[in-house]
C-alpha cells in the first residue's frame, strides 16, 4: 500500500452534517459512516472532490448523513450511476455504498458488469445477510436455513458468497472488513480507494433489530484477520485468492483477499476521455468544422 | 409520376433480395448517387429480425421537387432473388419494369403474369468478367442508372468512394462492372421504359440524412458528450453513430449491460454536469421507467430518445409504429415535471437534438424524445442550409459553471442571484447559515444547480422527498411545497411548448392530424385528396407534452372536420387531445401493420373515411 499523506487539512469535522442518521442504536452502519470519514481525511480529501452514492436500504441512506457529494439513488442502481459520474469527470473520487440486497440482489447484474468493467470506483458493501428496512426478509448473502418472514421455514436456496463471485467476475481488487473493528475496515477502504479500479469491501455489519443469528458475537467468533493468521499471504496469488474468496462458514477470512494492480482502471481506455472531464466541454458544442466535415459526409 | 415535360416528376425503384445479400447497402448507395445528381431523394428499407434470409427490400423515390415520403406504386423493381419478383412485381406502375439475372429460372413467366416488363441481364456473368460474381449487385444498378436514364457518373462516383475504403483495385473492378452493365442497359432497353428520371434540377445543395443521424448531428452539435445505451433496434444507430466518432468530437459513450444501467449511466454523468442522454426503443424504454421518476424528483437533466417500433414486447422489432406515446407520456409513477417531443422530419429532429439538451437543463428533470423506425431508419434528402450550424444554441441555464471555465462571473451570480433575490437568507436563497440550498424554493421552481468538484455547492440528492438543502424528510408542509416547486416548472415549460404547425392554407374542409413521423406521408396526401375536390390542410403535432392546450385550442376552433393520421392501434394522439383540451377528433385512419403510410394510403383511407370516395 502507498504511504498515504494528508497533504490538506481536511478534518473528520468538515465531513459532519449534523444530520441524526435514522439507524437503529447499535447498527453497525454507524461504524462504516465513522470509518468512511476517516478514510477520506486520512487521504487528504476534501468533502467537494469525493461522491458517496447509495442505493436503498439501511446502509443505502449513508450519503446523507455525511456533508460531501452525494446521490441516495433508487434500489439497486447505484454501480451505473457512479460509473455514470466517474466516466463524465474522473477527477471525482467516487465511493458506492450499499448492502447485500442492493449491491448482490437487485443490483446483481451491475455488480458482475462492474467488477469486470474495473472503473475506479470503490464499493462498500455492508452485508448483514438480511433485508432490514423492509423489516426482515431473507437477502442474497442469507445462509442456508435462514428463518425470516419470507423464509419462515428457512432459507431454501444457497446463499451468494460475494468474494468468490467479484473474482469470478473479474475483481481486481476484493476485500473484506468488519464493522466491528473500525480500525481494520478504514484500513480496508482507504486500499480500496488507493487501488486503481473497482474495489469491493464487503463489511460485515450484524443488524442488530432484525437478523438475531449473525450477530457481533457470531461474526468475532469466526472471523480472523488474513495479515495476522497468515502474514505470507499474497493477494496477487490467483489460486490462493480463489480458496480465500471461498472461505464461509465456521472461519471467516478478513483484509485484502485479492488485488491485481496490473489492469488500468476502465476510464483510463475510454477514447471520448482523453481530453480529461467531459463537463466543461458540455458548455460547448463540437465547433463549426467539425460541424461542416460531418455535415459533409452526407453529400 | 407525372410525365409532363418540364413539369414535376419522380420515379421509384425497389431493389429486393434476401437478407445478407447486399440490399441495403446497394440501396444506399444508389439513394447516395441520385442525391449526388441532384434530385430529392426518400428512401425506406424494409427488413425483418434476422442476419440471414428473409426477404429484404429498399425503396427509392427520386423527384426533381421536394418530396417528404416514399411513393407507391414503384416503377422498376431490381431483383436479386425469384423471391422478390414474387413480392413486389404484381404491385408495379403499370408498364413498369424488372430487373433480374438472366439465369433466374422462370422469372421471366413471373414477370408477364403480374403485366410488367423484363428486362433480363447477365448480370453474373459481367461481374465474373472482372472478378467475382458478388459484385453482380453493382452490374444490377448500373443496369437501372441506364434504364431510367440516371447518369453514371454519379453511380460510379458512389462506388469508387464506399469500395475505395477497402481497397483501390475492388473499387475499379466496380466500377467496370456498372460500367458493362451500363452500356448493355443503353443498348437493349433504355428505348422500352416509359418511366424517365426527370432532367436534374438546378437545386441548392442537399444532405442524405437518416432521422438518426440527423438526431445525432444536432446532439453533437449542442454540447451531447455522454450517451450510455443498449443496443436496440431501431434506436441503436444513435450509440453506434456517437461511438463511431467519440474519439474525435470527445464523446464518452457506453454499451451498458441493460437499458436500467444505461439510464442510470446517463443520470449520473448529468449530476456531474455533462450533458448526458440514452437512446433506446418501447422495450428498453420500460425498463428505464423507475429512473425516469429518479430524474424527476433529484431534479436532474435528462435526455432519452424512444425510437418506437411495433410492440407490445418483442412485437416487429424492425418496423415502424407509433405506439407508445401514452405510455411515455405517463411513464414513472408519480408526479413530476416531463417534456415530451415527437419530431416527424429530419430538420425537428436534428432541431430535438440539441433542444431537449436545453430544454432538460433549463427545467432539470427529463425530456424524452419520441421518434420511430420510419423517421429513424429512412434517409432522406434535406437542403444542406435546414441543419445549420448557427441555429444550435447551447443554453445550460441555471447549471454553475465548474470553476475552471472562465464564465466564474455566470456562477457567483447564479450563486449569489438566484430568480433576483439578494441571496440572503430566506425563500429564494441559495445559501442558509452557509449551507447550499440545491433545492432552494424560487419563484419559477427552478433552483441554481451546482456540481459535484465545486467546494461552493456541496450537497447530497436523495430518491426520497427532502428539503431545500437536499435532506431527507417526511414533513407535511415541505413535502407540499417541495412537490409544488417541481410542478411549478411543469406550467413554465408548458409556456414555452410550441403550437403544431400548419401545413396548407388555413381555410379548408379538412383537417388531418398528425404527430411525429407521419407528417411526411400526410403532407403529400394532401395534394392527392384535392384531385377528388376535397381541400384539406394538416396541422402536425411535435411539442406533446406538457400538452400546449392553450395555443392549440383557437387552432382547433377554425377546423371544419378533422381527421387523425397516426399509426396505432387506440388512436393515442386523439385521447391525448380528448383528454387535454376537450376537443373530440371527427375521424382518424389507424393502422398497425408495421409499415410506413405512403401517401397514397393515406389519401385513399381518408377519402374513405370521410365518404368522398367514388
Amino acid at each position: 500500500m502507498p504511504e498515504v499523506v494528508a497533504e490538506r487539512r481536511v478534518s473528520i469535522k468538515d465531513y459532519d452534517n449534523k444530520v441524526r442518521p435514522s439507524w437503529c442504536p447499535g447498527c453497525g452502519d454507524f461504524a462504516i459512516l465513522s470509518s468512511l470519514k476517516k478514510a477520506f481525511v486520512d487521504q487528504g480529501i476534501a468533502p467537494h472532490e469525493v461522491v458517496v452514492v447509495g442505493g436503498i436500504g439501511c446502509g443505502s441512506k449513508l450519503p446523507n448523513y455525511l456533508r460531501a457529494y452525494g446521490f441516495m439513488t433508487i434500489h439497486g442502481r447505484p454501480l451505473p450511476v457512479a460509473t455514470g459520474i466517474k466516466l463524465a469527470n474522473p477527477d471525482l473520487h467516487v465511493v458506492v455504498v450499499d448492502g447485500d440486497g442492493d449491491g448482490y440482489g437487485i443490483g446483481g447484474n451491475h455488480f458482475i458488469h462492474t467488477c469486470r468493467r474495473n472503473p475506479n470506483i470503490t464499493h462498500v458493501v455492508q452485508n448483514n445477510q438480511i433485508y432490514a428496512l423492509t423489516k426482515g426478509q431473507y437477502s442474497p448473502t442469507s445462509d442456508y436455513g435462514f428463518v425470516t418472514t419470507t423464509s419462515p421455514e428457512g432459507a431454501i436456496e444457497r446463499a451468494i458468497n460475494p468474494t468468490a463471485l467479484a473474482f469470478a467476475a473479474g475483481a481486481t481488487f476484493i476485500a473484506r472488513a468488519f464493522s466491528g473493528d473500525p480500525k481494520h475496515l478504514t484500513e480496508m477502504i482507504v486500499k480500496g480507494m488507493q487501488h486503481r479500479g473497482y474495489a469491493l469491501i464487503d463489511v460485515l455489519q450484524p443488524c442488530v433489530t432484525f437478523n438475531k443469528v449473525n450477530t457481533y458475537d457470531w461474526y468475532e467468533e469466526r472471523s480472523y484477520k488474513i495479515s495476522e493468521e497468515e502474514p505470507g499471504y499474497d493477494p496477487s496469488d490467483r489460486d490462493a485468492a480463489w480458496k480465500k474468496a471461498n472461505e464461509w462458514g465456521e472461519r471467516i477470512p478478513l483484509g485484502v483477499i485479492y488485488q491485481n494492480p496490473e489492469i488500468p482502471p476502465y476510464e483510463e481506455s475510454v477514447p471520448g476521455l482523453s481530453g480529461g472531464s467531459i463537463v466543461p466541454r458540455s458548455y460547448e458544442g463540437i465547433g463549426k468544422e467539425a460541424f461542416e466535415r460531418l455535415k459533409k459526409s452526407y453529400m | 409520376m407525372s410525365e409532363a415535360a418540364g413539369g414535376p416528376a419522380d420515379i421509384s425503384l425497389t431493389i429486393g433480395g434476401d437478407a445478407g445479400q447486399g440490399v441495403e447497402s446497394s440501396g444506399a448507395g444508389f439513394s447516395l448517387a441520385l442525391a449526388r445528381a441532384g434530385y430529392q431523394v426518400f428512401s425506406i428499407s424494409d427488413y425483418q429480425s434476422r442476419i440471414r434470409g428473409g426477404h429484404n427490400f429498399y425503396q427509392i423515390r427520386a423527384a426533381n421537387y421536394p418530396i417528404y415520403a416514399h411513393s407507391d406504386p414503384p416503377h422498376l423493381l431490381v431483383a436479386l432473388t425469384e423471391e422478390s419478383v414474387e413480392v413486389h412485381a404484381a404491385r408495379l406502375a403499370e408498364q413498369g419494369g424488372v430487373i433480374y439475372d438472366a439465369s433466374l429460372a422462370g422469372v421471366e413467366r413471373l414477370v408477364e403474369e403480374a403485366g410488367a416488363l423484363p428486362f433480363p441481364a447477365p448480370l453474373a456473368e459481367i461481374a465474373e468478367r472482372h472478378g467475382n460474381r458478388v459484385m453482380a449487385n453493382t452490374a444490377a444498378l448500373g443496369l437501372a442508372a441506364a434504364i431510367i436514364g440516371l447518369d453514371l457518373a454519379p453511380v460510379v462516383g458512389v462506388i469508387e468512394q464506399r469500395f475505395g475504403e477497402k481497397s483501390k483495385e475492388l473499387a475499379r473492378k466496380n466500377a467496370q462492372v456498372a460500367e458493362d452493365a451500363y452500356a448493355f442497359g443503353l443498348e437493349r432497353y433504355a428505348g422500352i421504359f416509359r418511366y424517365k428520371l426527370p432532367p436534374p434540377p438546378a437545386a441548392k445543395p442537399h444532405i442524405l440524412i437518416s432521422g438518426n443521424e440527423a438526431f445525432s448531428l444536432g446532439a453533437a452539435a449542442g454540447g451531447c458528450r455522454f450517451i450510455a445505451a443498449y443496443p436496440m433496434t431501431p434506436a441503436t444507430s444513435i450509440l453506434e453513430w456517437m461511438t463511431y466518432r467519440a474519439k474525435e468530437l470527445g464523446i464518452v459513450t457506453k454499451h451498458a449491460e441493460d437499458e436500467i444501467a444505461a439510464v442510470c449511466m446517463a443520470i449520473g454523468a448529468s449530476f456531474a454536469g455533462a450533458r448526458a442522454m440514452t437512446a433506446t426503443s418501447g422495450g428498453g424504454f420500460d425498463l428505464m421507467v423507475e429512473a425516469l421518476g429518479l430524474a424527476g424528483i433529484v431534479e436532474l437533466p435528462l435526455v432519452v430518445v424512444e425510437v418506437q417500433r411495433g410492440g407490445p414486447s418483442t412485437g416487429l422489432p424492425t418496423r415502424t409504429e407509433q405506439s407508445d406515446l401514452l405510455s411515455v407520456i405517463h411513464a414513472s409513477h408519480g408526479e413530476y415535471p416531463k417534456i415530451v417531443l415527437a419530431p416527424g422530419t429530419a430538420v425537428e429532429y436534428f432541431e430535438c437534438g440539441w433542444r431537449a439538451f436545453n430544454l432538460a437543463d433549463k427545467y432539470q428533470t427529463p425530456v424524452i424524445v419520441v421518434a420511430d423506425q420510419f423517421l429513424a431508419g429512412s434517409p432522406r434528402t434535406v437542403p444542406a442550409d435546414a441543419l445549420r450550424y448557427e441555429s444550435v444554441q447551447i443554453d445550460r441555464a441555471k447549471t454553475i459553471p465548474p470553476a475552471s471555465l472562465p464564465r466564474d462571473s455566470v456562477a457567483s451570480g447564479l450563486l449569489a442571484h438566484p430568480n433576483g433575490s439578494n441571496g440572503g437568507t430566506g425563500n429564494g436563497a441559495i445559501h442558509e447559515a452557509g449551507h447550499y440550498l440545491r433545492h432552494a424554493f424560487t419563484e419559477d421552481g427552478i433552483s441554481p444547480r451546482g456540481l459535484p468538484g465545486d467546494p461552493r455547492t456541496i450537497h447530497a440528492l436523495t430518491s426520497d422527498e427532502h428539503d431545500p438543502e437536499g435532506h431527507i424528510t417526511e414533513n407535511k408542509e415541505i413535502r407540499v411545497q417541495m412537490h409544488g416547486k417541481r410542478m411549478r416548472k411543469l406550467e413554465l415549460a408548458r409556456a414555452e411548448m410550441r403550437p403544431p404547425s400548419l401545413i396548407g392554407e388555413p381555410d379548408a374542409d379538412l383537417t388531418l392530424i398528425t404527430w411525429g413521423s407521419t407528417v411526411g406521408p400526410a403532407r403529400e396526401a394532401l395534394a392527392l385528396i384535392a384531385e377528388h375536390g376535397l381541400r384539406a390542410n394538416l396541422l402536425h403535432f411535435c411539442d406533446i407534452w406538457p400538452f400546449p392546450a392553450e395555443k392549440v385550442m383557437p387552432l382547433l376552433a377554425g377546423v371544419r372536420r378533422s381527421i387523425a393520421v397516426e399509426q396505432n392501434y387506440t388512436a393515442q394522439f386523439c385521447r391525448l387531445l380528448r383528454m387535454e383540451t376537450g376537443y373530440k377528433v371527427d375521424h382518424a385512419v389507424l393502422k398497425w401493420d408495421g409499415r410506413p403510410f405512403s401517401p397514397q394510403e393515406i389519401a385513399a383511407s381518408v377519402l374513405e373515411e370521410v365518404g368522398a370516395r367514388a
